[in-house]
């Protein structure tokens, strides 16, 4: 029996599949013809969501039903993270950037038919923001509120007040320059007080929002089902009856069920599949727009690392078309900054490093180490798969080939996950290592500052890179309300990091989505979720 | 008879002692800080803190491993940290859906082994007897992921006789009663959902059922072949009787004990298969559960999902062996 119970756990520890938590990005425009609509669409994806309110989970699955449910006050632009209105109308902030005050949508209902105004809005944002709220129920944390507007003792936000049923003013203890930004997460979804009064705790099974469906039903690991909201304030839409979306986690048992009809769209496609998708004319590929990184670091804090000329030496040592041709059936492209191209402030002109070992090699002897480096450095590879990165192991054993011509010997070690992402933080242990980010909103800031701020040394700034003057950039950028000079800011940071050479940027990944060729009208959200509302099938 | 149930009851109790400790063992066992492993690096140090005052973690070992023993006898699993919902409560359905795919990949290996494995013997060295142990051995060697992947692109991609994944019919979905959905679509008088609900049980089962099957087939041809030996079967024959009544009746109920301990065996390591075959057919049961769990890091699910299916293993083993008193009075516990 105790070896049925160790089987148990290595058969599934060998089965840990290819999943996406949070994930990330690209637009392939469908044309939206005459809309017709109606029906039911299923949708097939790798995990089940956690809980249906948005405001206590994290995690990518449980935000995509969110996504359909609720509404925010504001929302990204399709296809994009350039913010727009929502259930906020308009919006106007003071010259102190300390004072918002939106404009509410008239005449909008939740789905238990009670109304969304200015209340409705406090209500939310009261129940996030006071940690001894009695709508915070047992177990519950508003973990994104917290990361997004502060810890308790450090509140961006300082109070949410509804002036008239329609205006709601917020009050902020310190500028904070991505704050719209935030607002626009789909964690922050406006929920009906009333049915938090009634549901309490129980509304985590039962989601009660303004947004284009309405929740239905939820089978655990099996299915949630949706019926299209009659009352949508948009005209016209959500353009489904129905919307059913099964978590059926194997890829290959996914892309089967699409190609059985069983579900109209499936996510999370492996590179692998792509050939038979692309030679299948009932089928259609969808490529969500890529908004990851995956990087190789060096811990700048021991040697030889500590010297930028050895550092941008090895960037010049790694093929990265190679490895995208290899290892992500190209369906990713190499990266040159820490930020990918889909997001505002990334900075085109900066070049990067080429290909070219006898340039490297050069470079190497120029920085004192003219036949390679004596000792054999510890390089660790990510042991799990990631969306951005496969295969950490492979990819690590390429880049290993590499820097051998050129005299820099490694070796590959890789740790269970929760020990690998241990010393990483600790940075005792590893010379080089390979990771990843998926970024959470649309705002650069959420790159640059958690993995190259000084302040991360400790957190996920695994390469403890340590520069004053990048942390001036952000730290400036962060108070900084207009968003064009923020860009300039961010633009002038990536020079930096480029000419400091922390990382080798590797590549940023494109997640596939899969489905029937008669689906039309679905544009991807590079944060890794979307609402189905202008989704139709074409009869 | 009663004493032996007795006995074989008692044996019970360090075993499943036993169990708790592994189980116990399992969040004590990673590397780091398990709030840390569990919430990830995106979480606050409060929610951090909550969860370790949660799990005890800050308490003294013997004292956390106590309370827990405690919360079990009262049925209390703990609560998913994922989910925030009582295990209890949450695993359920879970526990029906993977009985009603486990008894159905029984029938079917039991029903296919036991009866090929008869004709085998029956039809020693025929053609028949070569091509059933032919498929025996291919079957025990054959690994469920692929063969389910492998059925679901024939079967429903290819031919489009049988839904590949899923218990039932999404679009016209069924009234869960019992969560037993044989026996609902049955309450329900619903003949279509029936075999809807059959269709997407035959997939997976057979997945499931093919090693067992395989398994069981081969005890059954030895053990029928040793038996079709012995004296009183030749007796039987030349009493004249068919063969049919001499190899099912006489032969069958003598050569089934080390048959029925293949097969409790067998059911025991299904639950194992499980996990991997209700990922690929996309089937709610607690191997998913545990599963899901494991890719997210929910402790408090793993264990109780581990210690369940522990409990059903021992629960079929001792059902097992009060069987084999049942068909051979003689056993008795030492």
């Amino acid at each position: 029996m105790f070896t049925l119970m160790l089987t148990s756990v290595l058969l599934l520890a060998g089965c840990t599949g290819n999943k996406s938590a949070t994930t990330a990005p690209e637009a392939n425009g469908t044309e939206e013809t005459a809309a017709t609509g109606g029906g039911t669409l299923i949708v097939g994806r790798g995990g089940d969501s956690a809980a249906l309110d948005p405001a206590i989970v994290t995690d990518g699955e449980s935000l995509k039903i969110a996504q359909q449910v609720f509404d925010t006050l504001l929302d990204y632009k399709e296809g994009t993270t350039e913010v727009m209105p929502s259930l906020a109308e308009s919006w106007t902030i003071s010259d102190d950037a300390l004072t918002y005050t939106f404009k509410l949508r008239e005449g909008v209902k939740f789905h238990d038919g009670t109304d969304f105004n200015a209340d409705a809005v406090v209500f939310n944002f009261n129940r996030w923001g006071d940690t001894k709220s009695k709508y915070k129920f047992e177990g519950d944390s508003f973990d994104y509120y917290d990361s997004m507007f502060g810890p308790e003792e450090d509140r961006v936000i300082a109070s949410v007040t509804a002036t008239d049923p329609t205006t709601v003013v917020f009050k902020l203890n310190k500028p904070q320059a991505p704050f719209l930004q935030n607002l626009a997460m789909t964690c922050f979804g406006i929920a009906s007080p009333k049915a938090i009064e009634d549901e309490k705790a129980n509304f985590k099974s039962n989601p009660v929002g303004t947004g284009p469906f309405v929740f239905k039903e939820w089978k655990r690991s099996d299915s949630i089902t949706l019926d299209k909201n009659p009352n949508y304030w948009q005209e016209g839409l959500p353009k489904m009856d129905q919307v059913i979306i099964r978590s059926i986690p194997d890829n290959t048992a996914r892309y089967n069920a699409l190609q059985n009809g069983e579900i109209d769209m499936m996510e999370d496609l492996s590179p692998d599949d792509l050939a038979t998708l692309e030679a299948n004319p009932a089928l259609q590929k969808i490529n969500r727009p890529p908004f990851n990184v995956a990087y190789l670091g060096f811990n700048t804090t021991k040697k030889p690392f500590d010297d930028p000329k050895v550092r941008v030496a090895l960037n010049y040592a790694v093929d990265k078309k190679g490895l995208i041709d290899a290892f992500f059936a190209g369906q990713a492209e190499p990266a040159v900054n820490p930020i990918p191209p889909t997001l505002w402030g990334y900075n085109k002109s900066v070049e990067d490093y080429p290909y070219d070992l006898a340039k490297a090699k050069q470079l190497l002897a120029d920085a004192g180490y003219p036949n390679g480096l004596d000792q054999e450095l510890t390089f660790y590879a990510m042991p799990v798969p990631r969306p951005y990165m496969p295969d950490g192991r492979k990819v690590a054993e390429v880049i290993q080939a590499s820097f051998e011509q050129i005299g820099v010997k490694v070796k590959i070690e890789s740790p269970e996950w929760a020990t690998y992402l241990e010393d990483l933080k600790n940075g005792t242990k590893d010379d080089l290592f390979i990771i990843g980010w998926t970024g959470d909103n649309g705002d650069p800031d959420n790159f640059f500052y958690p993995l190259l701020d000084k302040d991360s040394i400790g957190g996920n700034n695994y390469s403890q890179y340590d520069s004053e003057e990048f942390h001036d950039l952000i730290v400036k950028a962060q108070q900084e309300t207009d968003q064009a000079e923020r860009s300039k800011l961010y633009e002038q940071a990536q020079v930096i990091v480029k000419k400091d050479a922390p990382w080798v940027p590797l590549v940023h990944s494109t997640p596939l989505l899969a489905a029937k060729a008669e689906l039309k009208g679905y544009v991807p959200s590079p944060t890794g979720s979307e609402a189905y509302t202008n989704v139709y099938i074409e009869q | 008879m009663g004493s032996y149930i007795f006995k074989r009851l008692i044996v019970l109790i360090p075993v499943l002692l036993g169990m708790t400790i592994i189980v116990f063992s399992i969040i004590h066992a990673i590397p780091g800080d398990p709030a840390d492993t569990i919430l990830g690096e995106k979480a606050t140090e409060q929610s951090k803190q909550a969860l370790r005052e949660q799990l005890g973690l800050d308490r003294p070992w013997l004292e956390q491993y106590f309370a827990y023993l405690g919360d079990l006898l009262t049925g209390d699993l703990g609560s998913s940290i994922r989910t925030k919902e009582p295990i209890s409560q949450e695993i359920g359905p879970y526990l029906a859906a993977t009985m009603e795919l486990t008894v159905a990949s029984m029938l079917f290996a039991i029903v296919i082994g036991v009866n090929a494995g008869i004709i085998s013997a029956w039809r020693h060295n025929s053609w028949f007897d070569y091509i059933c142990m032919i498929i025996a051995l291919v079957g025990v060697s054959m690994p469920i992921f692929w063969l389910g992947l492998m059925e679901q692109w024939i079967f429903a991609n290819k031919l489009h006789w049988l839904p590949s994944i899923g218990r039932v019919n999404v679009r016209e979905p069924l009234e869960t009663v019992t969560g037993f959905y044989v026996i609902d679509a049955i309450i329900s008088g619903q003949t279509a959902q029936l075999w809807t609900v059959i269709k997407h049980l035959i997939l997976p089962s057979v997945a499931l059922g093919t090693i067992p099957m395989a398994v069981i087939a081969r005890m059954t041809r030895s053990s029928m072949l040793e038996v079709m030996q012995s004296d009183y079967i030749r007796t039987a024959k030349a009493k004249g009787l068919s063969q049919f009544y001499v190899v099912y009746r006489h032969g069958l109920k003598n050569a089934f004990i080390p048959v029925l301990t293949v097969i409790g065996l067998q059911t025991g390591a299904l639950l194992g298969g499980a996990v991997l075959t209700e990922t690929i057919f996309a089937w709610p049961g607690v191997g998913r559960y545990i599963y899901e769990a494991i890719s997210n890091r929910d402790y408090p699910v793993i264990q109780s999902g581990i210690l369940i299916i522990a409990i059903i293993f021992v629960v079929i083993n001792l059902l097992v062996d009060l069987l084999y008193a049942l068909f051979d009075p003689r056993i008795q516990y030492k």
